[in-house]
């Protein structure tokens, strides 16, 4: 699960990570007072959306007056933000952080993370601060530090203060910086986070470090001992058909395609968007019911599938294995009447009861037809919408 | 012969009065797997499916002699059940459940540091040795004793590979799913090392998809040390980036993990790729015959079938 930048900074400043003055608002109208309440000579106006990229997409004003502030309030909230994470669609700004403008001496880059090869959380540092770590990975990769963190005893402040020197933080600030980093990491593993940047880390003018950007991402298998987490959800920048299949207990994932895929199991399911593919079809969605999906959540799923316009067709692929494929057929037989179904359906079945599932669908008198396997699936459906 | 489990092995069952604990372990028994123990604290003295049940791993060892255990537990509890048997010093500890935090894994991991124990999972189907034992919740049905080792990140393509095969006439020694979580126990190159060793293996197939570069990381350890023909698929290739696709492990990260280049390098390190999820068996068969394995008696079976 994501949160909003001004969310980030709220949790990280309880544990005790420096952040600049900043207030929320939804109305351009707050504006004004906002700007006032934090006594800034220079504002800086930054639109609440998910996805990266905000800058360069024209998402972060620097206002030098109130009247500035509000200005760029007012064409910000309700505008359409495009960046490269957004896809063109882009993201509209219903949020906006008024935070206090500071001098920047320097910027660093400082983030956490699961390192999967040492299977440790990692703590990585760059000097360069404010670019894309990706782009210093490919061209810079000398400057990026990393300290691998044992779990039983936290980070230490040897290697905080190791990653300091390597990073070149001035000398009077690295006993501050060591404590930030090690307060970092206790928000990290404390609340369940999947991945934390602060980027930029800054050290300003006046001789203060403090995380100018933050991004917080949790793992959602540890939701359910974070509930405070839970309240920061903003369900506006989720897709609207993976917050329906998350209630019913199925992995979906939008995708841009035509062809609805219902699976069971990851790795099928992500092999079945590329037979697809490879047929000349393009999948409209990832959809795992599962192991263990009984009727009802096939239902669900059909009519999940069914709910996004795009969807001309539906690619059932089904390996019974613990899942019987009767069960699995009466349930497309009952969305298919639910949902008033009018798109071609091919189901391709494999494992337990698989005469029966096949028997059932072929008895519907409804537009599905059969598989023997799963190219040949593929091959049929792409066929049926052309 | 085959890997790790065999019909001399005795399971305990961990978490086994929950209901899918229940339903598998009926599924289990009924396949010859020899299940003597069940564990579910404040249960002792109880049976679930005729097995005796204790309140701890120890006491389950100690009374049965279970030497493997395979953990059904929820995901708020999974964690410790892995301690719980690593703490018993079983040699083996199958872990199906999914949904585990990542920060438990990690310590899971690092307490199993110099301990004896190998952990195959979380969030796998099991293991499974055709004819003798099938440890999860794979369907034993579409398995048969042979010579094939198949290992794979995802359940449903390991069942796909084993049925190809079976359909094919060809069996298998061992079937590993390891797990589609990015911190597991057992990687892909500890199961290719046990396939090699075991001379009842002729070659394996093997099944990664998108994120981490474990594949990768195999891919050259088979190039290196591999005696045996290896037959790689990798699932995701049109998976977007930065999107979990199911498994917590399959993303794409920073640009890293993508199919792409796992079958890049796993070609270059001599293993022989499937571009389609449907040929993987035929695929296994044409380089079997190529490395002179093949055996008359698949003629003899593919008839009957």
């Amino acid at each position: 699960m994501n949160i909003h930048e001004y969310q980030a900074k709220e949790l990280l400043s309880k544990y005790g990570v420096a952040v600049p003055k900043g207030k929320v608002i939804v109305n351009a109208e707050e504006a004004t007072s906002a700007a006032w309440s934090i006594e800034t000579e220079v504002a800086v106006v930054k639109a609440q959306i998910h996805a990266g990229g905000r800058g360069k997409a024209g998402g972060v004003k620097i206002a030098k007056s109130i009247d500035e502030v509000s200005g760029y309030a007012k064409e910000l909230l309700g505008k359409t933000l495009v960046t490269h994470q957004t896809g063109p669609e882009g993201k509209e700004v219903k949020t906006l952080l008024i935070e206090e403008g500071c001098r920047i001496h320097k910027e660093y880059y400082l983030a956490l993370t699961l390192d999967r090869e040492t299977s440790r959380v990692t703590l990585v540092a760059s000097e360069e601060g404010g670019m894309d770590i990706e782009e210093v990975a490919e061209s810079q990769p000398e400057k990026i530090f990393k300290e691998a963190i044992d779990p039983l005893i936290g980070l230490s402040e040897f290697q905080a203060r190791r990653i300091c020197f390597s990073i070149n933080i001035p000398t009077d600030l690295i006993n501050d910086t060591v404590k930030l980093m090690i307060n970092f990491y206790q928000c990290f593993m404390e609340n369940d986070c999947a991945l934390a940047e602060i980027n930029p880390l800054v050290v300003t003018e006046d001789g203060r470090v403090m995380a100018l950007d933050a991004k917080l991402n949790f793992d959602d298998n540890g939701l359910y001992r974070n509930q405070h987490i839970l309240k920061y959800r903003d369900l506006n920048e989720e897709d609207e058909k993976e917050i329906e299949a998350s209630k019913h207990g199925l992995a979906y994932i939008s995708l841009d395609g035509s062809i609805g895929c219902m699976v069971n199991g990851a790795g099928l399911a992500m092999a079945t968007m590329d037979i697809i593919k490879s047929y000349g079809g393009d999948p409209a969605n990832f959809l795992d019911v599962g192991g263990g999906a009984s009727e009802e959540k096939v239902t669900n799923a059909f009519q999940i599938i069914l709910s996004d316009s795009r969807v001309k067709g539906i690619f059932v692929n089904i390996f019974g294995g613990i899942m019987k494929c009767d069960v699995i057929a009466r349930g497309i037989v009952n969305a298919a009447i639910k949902t008033n179904l009018n798109v071609p359906v091919v189901v391709r079945f494999e494992g337990t009861n698989v005469e029966m599932g096949r028997k059932i669908l072929e008895n519907s008198n409804l537009n599905i037809v059969t598989a023997g396997d799963m190219g040949e699936g593929a091959k049929k459906i792409v066929e049926l919408i052309k | 012969m085959s890997i790790w489990v065999n019909q001399e092995t005795k399971v305990m069952v961990q978490g086994i009065t929950g209901k899918t604990a229940l339903y598998h372990t009926k599924q289990m028994l009924e396949y010859g797997t020899k299940i003597v123990a069940g564990v579910t604290p404040g249960k002792e003295g109880t049976f679930a499916e005729g097995v005796p049940v204790f309140n701890t791993v120890d006491k389950a060892k100690e009374e049965t002699g279970a030497n493997v255990s395979v953990i059904y537990v929820p995901a708020k509890f999974a964690a410790d059940a892995i301690l719980e048997a690593v703490d018993a010093e079983l040699e083996l500890v199958i872990c199906i459940t999914e949904h585990i935090p990542i920060k438990d894994m990690v310590i899971v991991k690092r307490y199993m540091e110099g301990k004896k124990t190998r952990l195959i999972g979380p969030n796998c189907p099991g293991i499974i040795t055709p004819d003798e034992c099938k440890i999860g919740i794979m369907p034993g049905y579409i398995h048969k004793k042979g010579r094939i080792g198949v290992v794979s990140r995802s359940g449903t393509l390991t069942y796909e590979a084993v049925h190809q095969l079976t359909q094919r006439g060809v069996g298998q020694s061992s079937a590993v799913g390891i797990g589609g979580d990015p911190v597991n126990g057992t990687n892909f190159i500890d199961v290719l090392k046990a396939f090699n060793e075991d001379e009842n293996t002729d070659a394996v197939i093997m099944i990664g998809e998108i994120g981490g570069n474990e594949e990768e990381k195999a891919a050259h350890w088979v190039k290196e040390n591999m005696k045996k023909p290896v037959v790689g698929f990798i699932s995701g290739k049109t998976a977007p980036a930065g999107k979990r696709m199911g498994h917590a492990g399959a993303i794409i990260a920073g640009g890293k993990g993508t199919a792409d280049e796992k079958i890049r390098v796993m070609e270059s390190c001599g293993i022989s790729i499937v571009d389609e999820p449907t040929t993987m068996g035929e695929t296994l068969v044409k380089v079997l015959k190529e490395n002179n394995l093949w055996r008359s008696e698949y003629e003899v079976r593919s008839e009957k079938i």
